[in-house]
């Protein structure tokens, strides 16, 4: 069974519609003790980093995601919900993150490596290449492209925790992860087969997890 | 690579899609859900679809529309026609919608703009523009009431003031070529294109594939939208995305 982590933001219509279509089992709730009964966890999320922690942490939801993630369950973030996985970000204003994947938000540049200008926001489809093509995310699913809304990306050292980027004018982490920690950039609702064949994926991650516990 | 954006608009009316009834292969191809499917199937980027019903029933039976098309598809759409209120927004948004988009209320209330994207973010506020060329002012003037209403601001300013107040997204359309046929408004496309930060949607006056082409590469345009040259099967979506992949555009 899937919780989907309930903050007070993001639009989790899509989301919830994509995982009945799939038969995916899942619950929404605010409440950490209801989300503790899931096998896996998905934080979504749109908007500012800031307000998301500010009101994660307000919810008392921080410390029950740290330790869910301590405990190696699975964990898909979504759009800002992925970003929230990494170190920070200096939206408005340098904010701490989880800090699960190594790596900061920052905005995009707006140009790229010829100076030439970006629009900003990354809107649209964009091309996946995938960089752990073995990743179970990334099961049976095409090298396509996927749907992008975002004016910050993560810049990351790391490019253990790539599984699939992305380019608009330089690298965009589209995949990633590390264990159980999982997270897209893009919308795998809004993301037609590419996209949905990811959450089918995250949903037989977290579908083999139950059964190991049974 | 980011890949240019082909959407096709739906017209609405008390739950109905208007035009859009030469499809022999749909069983109710004026069911908003069943052409939506359907324009998914053919690798539509996006839908935008335009309520233009008149009675209030008509609005309420939108939101059960937008309900039923979000439990169908997995790409994006935007929900314009008549949305005035935060109010108005936040229950599009609420029934699955991923965008609105603004038209009349924006210019008539601007701050509008500024709530919506707000309360909601800019990712989720297209503003739709209707430009007309005036050669009084050596520009284009913006009008609305659907193209009925001419107003006082010039395309430049409100594209600028638009995105100054949170717009995710322009919606433009060239009144000029609307319904021509001839192609898009490419001198009006460029204007906006390069006058502000966030993506345009050109729209009006889509009657070939080449039409695509010339947006594309020749205005900076970042998505096109049409609506009779899908309709009527002129053409397909699919058809018009391998023609211009064949001349170096960047399509899904």
């Amino acid at each position: 069974m899937i919780g989907i982590i309930d903050y007070g933001m993001g639009n989790l219509y899509s989301v919830k519609k994509a995982l009945e279509r799939l038969d995916i089992p899942y619950f929404v709730s605010e409440d950490t003790e209801e989300l503790a009964k899931a096998d896996g966890l998905i934080l979504p999320g749109v908007g500012a980093f800031r307000d998301a922690i500010n009101l994660i942490r307000e919810n008392g939801q921080f410390e029950f995601i740290e330790h869910w993630a301590a405990d190696g369950k699975p964990l898909l973030g979504i759009c800002l919900g992925m970003q929230l996985l990494f170190e920070g970000s200096d939206e408005h204003g340098e904010t701490a993150g989880f800090g699960f994947l190594p790596g900061h938000a920052r905005r995009f540049s707006g140009k790229d490596s010829q100076g030439r200008r970006l629009k900003v926001p990354h809107m649209g489809w964009n091309s996946l290449e995938f960089h752990q093509p073995d990743h179970p995310l990334l099961k049976n699913v095409e090298e396509g492209h996927a749907y992008f809304v975002h004016s910050y990306v993560i810049e990351t050292a790391d490019p253990d925790v790539l599984i699939a980027t992305s380019d608009y004018g330089e690298t965009v982490p589209a995949v990633v992860g590390r264990g159980e920690i999982m997270g897209t950039q893009f919308h795998p609702e809004k993301s037609s087969t590419v996209g949905i064949g990811m959450l089918e994926n995250f949903g037989a991650i977290v579908r083999e997890r139950s059964g190991a516990h049974e | 690579m980011l890949t240019k954006r082909i959407i096709p608009c739906l017209d609405v009316k008390e739950g109905r899609v208007v035009k859009g009834t030469q499809f022999v292969e749909l069983r109710d191809a004026g069911d908003p859900v069943e052409l939506a499917a359907f324009y998914d199937e053919q690798w539509a980027d996006e839908l935008v679809f335009l309520d233009i019903s008149a009675s209030h029933e008509g609005r309420k039976t939108m939101i059960d529309v937008v309900e039923q098309v979000a439990a169908t598809i997995a790409i994006p759409f935007t929900v314009g026609g008549g949305i005035s209120s935060v109010d108005d927004m936040r229950n599009m948004l609420r029934a699955g919608a991923d965008k609105v988009s603004l038209n009349t209320a924006a210019v008539k209330n601007p701050d509008l703009i500024t709530q919506g994207s707000t309360y909601f973010g800019s990712q989720c506020i297209v503003v739709a523009v209707d430009a007309k060329y005036d050669e009084s002012i050596g520009s284009w003037r913006i009008y609305t009431h659907g193209g009925r209403t001419p107003t006082d601001w010039e395309v430049v300013d409100w594209a600028r003031e638009v995105t100054a107040r949170g717009a995710g997204e322009i919606l433009l359309t060239s009144m000029d070529q609307d319904g021509a046929k001839t192609g898009f408004d490419e001198a009006l496309t460029r204007t906006v294109s390069e006058a502000v930060d966030v993506p345009v949607i050109a729209s009006g006056g889509a009657g070939a594939k080449e039409h695509f082409v010339d947006v594309f590469k020749k205005s900076g345009a970042d998505a096109a939208l049409a609506a009779s040259i899908f309709h009527y099967k002129e053409t397909s979506i699919e058809e018009v995305k391998a023609f211009i992949r064949e001349r170096g555009v960047l399509v899904r």
